[in-house]
């Protein structure tokens, strides 16, 4: 078997190797919008050969480094709807707390597999252009009643909206909670369907929304996976650093790129990566 | 005028969220640093896993590590700032909401923040 970083590298080539990684993947996670951490399981499992469960720690520490950096802008700029963040973040921690609860249950091969279905999806899910559909027929009595509604910054004005089917995006909410507890990720994807998909938000808001609760979700797992030992000082250090640098250095690049074929290759690396996953998790390798 | 305090509680949301994680990015690389300024050798395998030292699994002993200058303290420190900086962001909600006389959100937002104080107490 390939073996690209071997046993015997010394400590400081092994983080030297893990914080390149690292960087490139946040870099193509925040010019895709995929997020970084979705590829940090499958990379330091695959081609460090790290325990999945350290992998975990790694990545959720990353995922919460970069949505927090991420968040801090877009929550300023106005888009992110601070109301429904914390609303479906009853739901998105409940989930964390099962998810990484269910890590300890889980056979590393079982995470393997579930990581290779998220993966595919992530990448099904990120071809599909998303459009913003007024909600069909009146507002949600509920969403008023939550006050889930708000606006957002449109050229000169704002634009305002109210959430549809709340029940139903906070039971996905939920979902994404656990996958993200269970997988050490931000679950982006899940998160922006319940939104976009079921509460009928405009996909900025959406998108900028998710990145506000993905921190919390996480941090919802954190004491879990800390208590647990998941979280390796040796290992995570290089992981963070790089995931972070390179997710600030792709926001930069996102408004001076076309990015649709840096997108369609890494999401090509995801396929790739997911495949790879559910192999080596039903063959027993993980 | 509430439109002014919401985009006020927004301003401070944003603000504590990045001086977390600055302030975190900050102490993980001094650690990091440390680790490899005494780490000679071998790469560790990771590859079957065991939990982390017995110290490093609490916030009372990451935080003795820290202060006796362990790297691998000074990192986990690192991450544990990261980790508040979310908690933070929480709390400045319960704070926020109640200032705007929000009672419902003030609610949610104490919820949220009881749920994570959970996940630190009871995964002793």
């Amino acid at each position: 078997m390939l073996e690209p970083f071997h046993p015997s590298m010394s400590v400081s080539l092994f983080s030297l190797a893990l914080f390149a990684t690292s960087l490139v993947a946040g870099f193509l996670g925040a010019m895709t919008g995929l997020g970084g951490g979705v590829v940090i399981v499958p990379a330091l499992c695959l081609l460090f050969n790290v325990d999945v469960h350290y992998a975990l720690g790694a990545s959720l520490v990353s995922v919460i480094a970069t949505s927090s950096g991420a968040a801090a802008a877009f929550v300023r700029e106005g888009y992110s709807n601070i109301r429904i963040g914390m609303f479906l973040e009853v739901a998105t921690t409940l989930g964390a707390l099962l998810g990484a609860y269910l890590t300890a249950k889980v056979a590393g091969n079982w995470i393997g597999i579930i990581f290779g279905v998220v993966l595919l999806y992530s990448a099904w899910s990120s071809l599909h252009k998303m459009h913003d559909a007024p909600p069909a027929g009146p507002p949600d009595p509920l969403a008023l009643r939550l006050n889930l509604k708000g606006s957002y910054p449109v050229g000169e004005g704002r634009q305002s909206y109210v959430a549809a089917h709340v029940p139903q995006a906070f039971a996905i909410m939920f979902g994404a909670g656990t996958l993200s507890g269970l997988l050490g990720i931000g679950s982006g994807a899940v998160k922006v369907l319940a939104m976009d998909g079921a509460m009928k938000l405009p996909f900025k808001v959406s998108t900028t929304t998710s990145n506000f609760m993905i921190g919390v979700t996480a941090a919802a797992s954190a004491g879990i996976y800390l208590a647990r030992g998941y979280i390796l000082p040796s290992l995570t250090w290089p992981v963070v650093l790089g995931v972070l640098a390179g997710s600030l250095l792709g926001a930069r690049a996102l408004t001076r790129t076309r990015v649709k074929t840096i997108r369609l290759a890494f999401v090509v690396v995801i396929v790739a990566l997911g495949i790879e996953m559910i192999y080596n998790g039903v063959t027993g390798r993980l | 005028m509430a439109e002014e305090a919401e985009h006020g509680l927004e301003q401070a949301m944003g603000r504590i969220l990045q001086i977390g994680v600055t302030a975190s990015a900050l102490v993980v690389s001094i650690g990091g640093i440390l680790y490899l300024a005494q780490t000679r050798g071998a790469r560790p395998s990771y590859q079957h896993f065991q939990s982390a030292t017995a110290q490093l699994t609490t916030v009372h002993g990451i935080v003795a590590q820290a202060l006796s200058l362990n790297p691998a303290g000074i990192v986990e420190f690192g991450i544990l700032l990261l980790i508040a900086t979310p908690i933070c962001r929480v709390l400045f909600g319960v704070v926020g909401f109640a200032m705007l006389r929000d009672r419902l959100y003030t609610a949610i937002s104490a919820i949220v923040l009881v749920i994570l104080l959970f996940s630190f107490i009871t995964s002793r």
